[in-house]
């Protein structure tokens, strides 16, 4: 190579002709991986209620709360979106496999109160 | 000539993160300089005892935002052989890909830095652009851009399918050719080797006297590289060659940066063309037995320590961890001294600090002089403080712990 100050000019130069490396989000959409640990998906349908969930949650986001009767048990899933650190921890505890997570990461609101939902 | 004195930090432009440098100058010379950290303490020691090991790893993961990776192996490791359990070779060969992906983006990230701090702004935006390209590979892998969250406690959590295997080559291929003209630069572009040449010395005695780790001592020829002299995971089927370099300066610290990269491209392409079928977990207990481990890994920044004691249940007794950054600090308040002051930020951003991993402790200072507390005494004093603001917190009852000497 040759040793001369402004070696990187021709570099640069070549560069000037391309595409921009960056992505004009959120006006241009962003593309997710599919494996990407967004927001959680429940299925209530499967669900023990045996709250494994909640006992491994790093950040006390997951609660499920059984809404039916004591015979008759239904639940529900809570999720704290401010606290989720989206480890997914509660998808790999889960033994009956009615977590999963989605590439959802678009989930800023306004409020906090917003943030707490209902899966 | 008088002194003067002049401080940098906690807020300023050339620091990312807050650290505080007193710095004594005479003229431009810097005569006397004085490392002050503590601004980022979160108390992650403390939150891991009060949460079981699983909870644990992601907040271990939260050490450090750029060597995710690293510590959660540290920890990982430290409570698998607690419970006497092996991981499966395809978990382990997982962890080193991962870790030598990690330490790519990483000196891609140093890169760019080091180059914003000298006015290179063009070889900034050209390192972290390719850095993308890792950090897209690191999210499909694990699933996140920083917390992969790729470790768990006997194993990892995510195959790697060979799709993915194809689409790593292709981004390492992208990768190398860029890093080839990275070296080129770093080599032979007179000016970046002006600009860091013969700043911030740290010779070879010095830098095993102040026990500089990763880099900082390579780039002294001090041949220490855990994943060499202790291999843990797959390291040691994986062939890793430690880069040294002897211009004990700022210069050979890019440089055994820049050839490091071509090292982990290199590995990961043997680990993927050698990666063994298999189990992905072991089994792991949820109660760890009564024991203390000390486990250490080799992070882009250098040597990463982790203590944990168990004490029989599921939460540890104590979780101790040293990240590489907090071991250079020594080594940076000799480079600096004798410095001019233009210097200070690229000597400082030099050995890749990481200001967040290194605030472990506490140190009081009051009128009365610094002081460092026991535990008992901690306790006293937190019951004092909310006693004062109307909030009686002696009733409380704490499991009685031992101290630490």
């Amino acid at each position: 190579m040759k040793r001369s100050p402004g070696r990187i000019a021709g570099f640069a130069l070549k560069h000037l002709l391309k595409k921009p490396a960056t992505i004009a989000y959120p006006a241009a959409k962003l593309e997710i991986e599919p494996h990407y640990r967004g927001k959680i998906q429940y299925n209530a349908d499967d669900c023990i209620g045996c709250n494994l969930c909640v006992r491994d949650c790093p950040a006390s986001a997951i609660s499920i709360v059984n809404v039916g009767t004591k015979e008759e048990k239904k639940f529900e899933c809570h999720l704290n979106l401010g606290h989720c650190i989206f480890c997914a921890q509660c998808v790999d505890s889960c033994r009956k496999g009615c977590l999963s997570f989605t590439p959802n990461i678009e989930l800023a609101d306004m409020s906090r109160e917003a943030l707490k939902v209902k899966l | 000539m008088s002194k003067i004195t002049i401080p940098i930090g906690p807020q300023h432009p050339s620091l990312k993160e807050p650290g505080c440098f007193t710095i004594t100058l005479e003229g431009e010379k810097v005569v006397n300089a004085v490392v002050g950290v503590g601004y980022n303490h979160r108390g992650l020691e403390k939150a891991c005892e009060a949460r079981t090991y699983i909870q644990d790893l992601y907040i271990i993961e939260r050490v450090c935002g750029i060597c995710s990776h690293t510590h959660s192996t540290a920890f990982c490791q430290a409570v698998e052989e607690l419970a006497g359990v092996e991981i499966p070779r395809r978990a382990a060969y997982i962890r080193v890909i991962m870790a030598e992906l990690e330490r790519m983006h990483s000196h891609l990230l140093w890169l760019g830095v080091a180059a914003h701090e000298i006015g290179f702004d063009t070889l900034f935006m050209y390192s972290w652009r390719d850095r993308e390209k890792v950090l897209d590979i690191l999210a499909e892998l694990g699933g996140n851009r920083v917390n992969y969250g790729i470790n768990t406690l006997g194993g990892v959590r995510r195959d790697l399918e060979p799709q993915m295997a194809d689409e790593i080559r292709a981004m390492l291929d992208i990768v190398e050719e860029q890093n080839k003209y990275y070296i080129q630069l770093a080599l032979s572009e007179t000016t970046l080797a002006a600009r860091l040449s013969g700043i911030g010395k740290l010779s070879h005695e010095d830098a095993l006297r102040l026990g500089a780790v990763g880099p900082v001592s390579r780039a002294s020829n001090v041949d220490t590289d855990i994943r060499v002299i202790d291999k843990y995971a797959a390291y040691d089927e994986v062939p890793v060659t430690a880069i040294t370099d002897d211009h004990c300066d700022v210069f050979g610290r890019a440089v055994v940066r820049v050839l490091e990269i071509m090292e982990s491209i290199k590995m990961i392409r043997w680990s993927l063309d050698n990666l063994p079928d298999g189990e992905l977990t072991a089994k792991m207990p949820r109660r760890i037995p009564e024991g203390e481990v000390f486990s250490r890994t080799e992070a882009p920044r250098g040597e990463d320590t982790h203590y944990v004691r168990a004490n029989g249940t599921d939460k540890p007794d104590r979780v101790r961890v040293r990240a590489a950054s907090e071991a250079n600090w020594h080594s940076v308040k000799h480079m600096l001294e004798g410095d001019y002051l233009a210097d200070v930020p690229i000597i400082i951003a030099a050995i890749d600090p990481c200001y967040s991993c290194t605030d472990r402790s506490i140190v009081l200072r009051s009128a009365a002089g610094e002081r460092v507390w026991d535990w008992a005494a901690l306790r006293r004093y937190g019951i004092e403080h909310y006693k004062k603001q109307g909030f009686d917190a002696s009733k409380i009852k704490i499991a009685e712990r031992k101290i630490i000497r």
